[in-house]
């Protein structure tokens, strides 16, 4: 109950913090809808074509939006020093990193929810087929995503190229879960369904959230800690 | 059982040794003034002690305990360089956050308790971002004793502060002296530290030069030490 506390306090933090500022979720709403306007530009909103990629739009618009976002989140805590004033307390290293991420998804979760009927709009696709469905692929890779981009922003925190070197190390990493999501979502958003075959990637990105996050619970406070 | 104790620590930046074989015992309610000239190791041996760092060898164990323990980091407050609280929130949502860390049973009470001590009650609801760099370090001495921890660590807390904060953060050290906390502070404020400091220890290049009750002598002339044991 207490762990659960702080876990929560920890992303009440940064909600707060971010509520005020606005820095990362003005600059990642915002970058997801010129990359959406631009896109539009360049395939016809009308062909087929455009019905095929839908997934692989969404979720590179998210990812690189999600970079924007993830990259803040431990940098704000250099400031002041306030990660030393975290991590010498005695919240765990896993409660802290877990309040992030959650933080983190909340946040992109947001980007994705604003870039959606934006998408229907812009490619005239009626993208509410299957809400539950996307929903829960929507939540579950989001999650592996900002798994991964936290546990990064940590180890990038104190790099001087780190807004350069998140996206480097974290897209890599993320193909997994991203094709899953990829393949899903362009099958929802056109009202398919699930077929039995495609599973597999409702499983991968189960499979990814777990391992993802059990490996970054295990390893945050060596990586916390110098 | 000794608040803080330290065993054969050494302690690496690349090849060079920043801390070197240092062993020394801290016993509960002692107010140890940590000296050194800058680049002595004073800082890496506080980051240490806070659990902020790993040594390469030795141990570091506070009040018995691993100081990586969550029971260990709640017996301490840390008052580093930075102020550690944050820009975006305000004085009591800063302090309120530290309350719900440490788990203080109603963070409320403690947050604005510490307000008025710290004399920051009139902008409790200001942004931390307005603050004038006294009211920051004010703001940060609260968050460092909100807990009311049993050992203090502090590094070089009278830097940057006027003559009130300076009156204020010592008051809250004697405070905290008379209840029974362990203290251990680095600082080149010599004067102001011999007020509080019941035993000194002196760093040079990374060794221990002098460890022990603090020397008559250094009452009339702080520099003694300095000039007896490290390097002029």
């Amino acid at each position: 109950m207490r762990y659960l506390r702080q876990t929560l306090t920890i992303a009440a933090k940064d909600l707060r913090s971010e509520i005020r500022t606005k820095e990362s979720l003005n600059a990642a709403i915002s970058f997801a809808i010129v990359i959406l306007v631009l896109f539009s530009f360049a395939v016809d909103p009308s062909s087929e074509q455009i019905k095929e990629m839908s997934g692989g739009l969404l979720w590179l618009v998210f990812a690189f939006a999600g970079a924007l976002i993830l990259n803040r989140s431990f940098a704000r805590e250099q400031n002041n020093d306030c990660l030393d004033a975290l991590v010498s307390s005695p919240i765990p290293g896993s409660a802290l990193f877990l309040g992030k991420a959650l933080a983190n998804f909340v946040l992109l979760t947001v980007v994705e929810f604003v870039s959606m009927p934006i998408f229907g709009i812009l490619y005239n696709m009626d993208w509410m087929r299957q809400p539950l469905w996307l929903a829960a692929v929507l939540l579950l890779a989001t999650w592996g995503i900002t798994v991964i981009g936290t546990m990064f922003s940590a180890l990038t925190v104190n790099l001087r190229m780190r807004e350069l070197m998140l996206p480097t190390l974290i897209y890599p990493m993320m193909i997994p879960a991203l094709m899953a999501a990829m393949r899903l979502t362009t099958l929802l958003i056109n009202g398919e369904g699930i077929p039995a075959d495609d599973w597999i990637w409702v499983k991968l990105i189960v499979g990814f959230d777990i391992i993802f996050t059990s490996l970054a619970v295990t390893l945050v406070e060596i990586v916390l800690v110098g | 059982m000794s608040a803080v104790s330290v065993e054969g620590i050494w302690k690496f930046y690349g090849d060079y040794p920043a801390l070197r074989e240092i062993d020394f015992v801290v016993e509960e309610k002692q107010c140890l003034a940590l000296l050194g000239r800058n680049g002595a190791g004073k800082t890496t041996m506080l980051r240490m002690l806070a659990g902020l760092l790993r040594p390469q060898r030795g141990t570091i164990r506070l009040f018995g305990r691993d100081s990586h323990e969550a029971e260990a980091r709640a017996s301490f407050g840390v008052l580093g360089h930075g102020i550690g609280v944050y820009d975006e929130l305000s004085a009591m949502e800063n302090l309120r956050l530290f309350a719900k860390v440490y788990s203080v049973p109603d963070a409320e009470k403690a947050a604005k308790d510490w307000l008025v001590r710290t004399q920051l009650d009139h902008v409790a609801d200001s942004l931390v971002r307005e603050f004038s760099r006294g009211m920051r370090q004010r703001l940060a001495v609260a968050r460092a004793f909100l807990h009311n921890p049993s050992l203090l660590l502090l590094d070089e807390p009278f830097t940057a502060l006027d003559d009130r904060a300076i009156a204020l953060l010592q008051s809250l050290l004697k405070d905290a002296v008379n209840r029974g906390a362990t203290v251990i502070m680095s600082t080149h404020q010599l004067r102001e530290a011999m007020e509080l400091a019941t035993h000194v220890a002196l760093l040079a290049r990374g060794r221990l030069k002098f460890h022990g009750p603090r020397p008559v002598e250094m009452l009339e002339d702080p520099t003694w030490l300095y000039r007896t044991y490290g390097e002029g």
